[in-house]
């Protein structure tokens, strides 16, 4: 499926011609995303300061610690400005720190030394559960269906999608939606973890609201490329 | 699964691993898996699958861009995640203690490190010992994110690494070359970290290990493919990840950079020299404010090629720890000497 998409490495005369996706670099694993979005043929560029999300056409928020993100982003003035482009809304795509990221509300913030709790952008109406899934040994990997990917590339003929590897590292999961939002993936309840009752229940892990999309798990750490692809159909405004 | 012989090099210097077979399948496999995954369209096993390759090298990909602090107590570790640590090592003293102290120095004991894994919601690391699989069993069943295989520790064994393979929670391994790097992954390790002198405030080692690291990379990458095989020998390295290395130009796994590291500049340097990441030991809680200093490294790893910021990140930070010159530590108590 690699061979589908454009080899030829961007320059920057290209860039009026091509979408331009930031991917937000304060930490987190910023390279295999910029990778990821490259090797569709957008450029892709790294976001550290508030000015340079102007001229974006999208962004992602990456893996890793949420915490870090937040607290970096709120220091540097970029939280308010994103918070502001969301809300007028600049598609983003965040995986599982990102997802935390997009959630309007975070089921568990941790309270930093003045008691006031983490926060997030915001944007996608759901409750995030951060860690859900438990410790690093409990992160897993998983073949996962996910809605809206028919006709995107990788598609076998008859249109039908095969699963996607989803990696789930220390993951969230989203303990609720509202109505505008739409469910693209759960994890099936034999796969997760019992709760205080000990029965186990179905979670959700891709939701997409409008021009906004999060996953819990990292489809860019296992060379998938379908989800990035979805962001920028969802951008294009034809998905 | 085959086992065969892929490293019999017993006309090194050192004679390092003599006539030793590796079961050198798995590592290959796991690198197949690792680079073939979007090429492969069959239908994968649809369980969920904990500790794989790519579950334990993606954690440290995760943690990318930030900053591990050493703590020892679970105020520490409070203080540590307030101040934007992407993680923390829980450990009983810090390296400068233990410089200090001198004796043996074990991993931490588990009530403790509970009581940090309770006091912070960010990932949590703890050392073992070299080659005391016991003790990273242990680690294991505690919890912890990340098990640091770590020669600021006393070593338990002065022949073998922990097979690292075996255990579900992820390794990191110092390394103060790329041969060494390579034998550590080889191991199962899912991220490597250089070696510098721990506890001294003085860079200059992990400086040493950075560049050589980053040099050996850049030769193999030069090399045709039919040297290769020596090249391995002389790293004492297996071929497999000799091969990718020359191929991709970069280590299979993340590189941070850990020893002496006391100011943001030190951090950013680091940074600048290629790593992915930075471990701070006694720089933190060694120094006269550590809030401070550590929000300080924090942002000067997030903004490491930007010198106006840099200058803004390292004033009014108080009195750095005060450092010892590695030139001074005579050789035999050199913690970076540990390990094979």
């Amino acid at each position: 499926m690699r061979g589908t998409y454009p080899t030829r490495a961007l320059r920057e005369s290209d860039w009026p011609l091509v979408l331009r996706i930031g991917v937000l670099g304060l930490q987190g694993d910023v390279r295999e995303h910029l990778e990821a979005l490259e090797s569709l043929g957008v450029a892709a560029l790294p976001v550290k300061s508030p000015d340079e999300l102007s001229g974006l056409d999208g962004l992602v928020l990456p893996g890793g610690e949420s915490t870090v993100i937040d607290k970096l982003s709120r220091l540097y003035g970029l939280a308010a400005v994103l918070k502001a482009k969301i809300a007028d809304g600049f598609p983003v795509y965040g995986s599982c720190a990102g997802m935390i990221l997009l959630a309007d509300t975070i089921a568990d913030p941790t309270m930093n030394l003045r008691g006031e709790p983490q926060q997030s952008f915001g944007g996608i109406d759901m409750v995030v559960k951060r860690n859900a899934f438990g410790r690093q040994v409990d992160s897993f990997e998983v073949d996962l269906e996910i809605k809206g990917l028919d006709g995107l590339a990788g598609s076998t003929p008859g249109g039908a999608q095969p699963p996607v590897r989803a990696a789930f590292i220390r993951a969230p999961w989203v303990q609720s939606v509202g109505d505008t939002v739409e469910v693209l993936a759960s994890i099936p309840a034999e796969n997760t973890p019992k709760g205080v009752d000990g029965t186990r229940t179905a979670r959700i892990v891709a939701v997409r609201s409008g021009k906004l999309l999060a996953t819990s798990f990292h489809p860019e750490v296992a060379g998938e490329r379908r989800i990035h692809e979805l962001f920028i159909h969802m951008i294009r405004g034809d998905a | 699964m085959i086992v065969h012989p892929v490293l019999v090099c017993d006309d090194t210097p050192k004679g390092f691993v003599t006539r030793r077979t590796y079961d050198d399948s798995r590592t290959a496999e796991l690198i197949e898996r690792k680079h073939q995954v979007s090429e492969n369209e069959g239908v994968r096993n649809p369980a969920a699958t904990t500790g794989s390759d790519r579950v334990k090298r993606g954690m440290a990909d995760m943690l990318k861009g930030g900053v591990i602090m050493d703590v020892v107590t679970a105020e520490q570790a409070k203080i540590a995640e307030d101040a934007g640590a992407v993680a923390v090592m829980a450990l009983e003293r810090v390296p400068a203690d233990i410089r200090a102290q001198g004796g043996v120095s074990r991993a931490s004991d588990p009530d403790m490190i509970d009581s940090i894994i309770a006091s912070v919601s960010i990932p949590v690391m703890a050392k073992a010992r070299i080659g005391h699989f016991v003790e990273a069993q242990i680690l294991q069943s505690l919890g912890v994110d990340y098990v640091d295989e770590s020669e600021v520790l006393s070593p338990a064994d002065y022949e073998h690494h922990i097979d690292k393979w075996n255990f579900k929670v992820p390794f990191v391994c110092g390394a103060t070359n790329l041969g060494e790097a390579l034998r550590r992954i080889n191991e199962g390790a899912a991220m490597i970290r250089s070696k510098g002198e721990a506890g001294t405030g003085d860079v200059s080692n992990a400086t040493g290990h950075m560049r050589k690291i980053r040099s050996e990379i850049a030769k193999l990458a030069a090399l045709p493919e039919d040297e290769l095989y020596v090249a391995a020998k002389e790293l004492q390295a297996p071929y497999q990840l000799v091969k990718e290395v020359a191929s991709t130009g970069k280590l299979p796994v993340v590189l941070f950079t850990a020893g002496g590291i006391a100011t943001p500049a030190d951090a950013a340097m680091m940074m600048q020299l290629g790593a992915d990441g930075v471990f701070v030991g006694s720089g933190i809680f060694k120094s006269g404010n550590p809030a401070q200093r550590a929000a300080a490294v924090v942002k000067a790893t997030t903004f490491y090629n930007d010198p106006d910021q840099l200058a803004k990140i390292s004033r009014g930070l108080g009195e750095a720890m005060v450092g010892i010159n590695v030139a001074d530590i005579p050789a035999p108590h050199r913690l970076s000497e540990r390990g094979w």
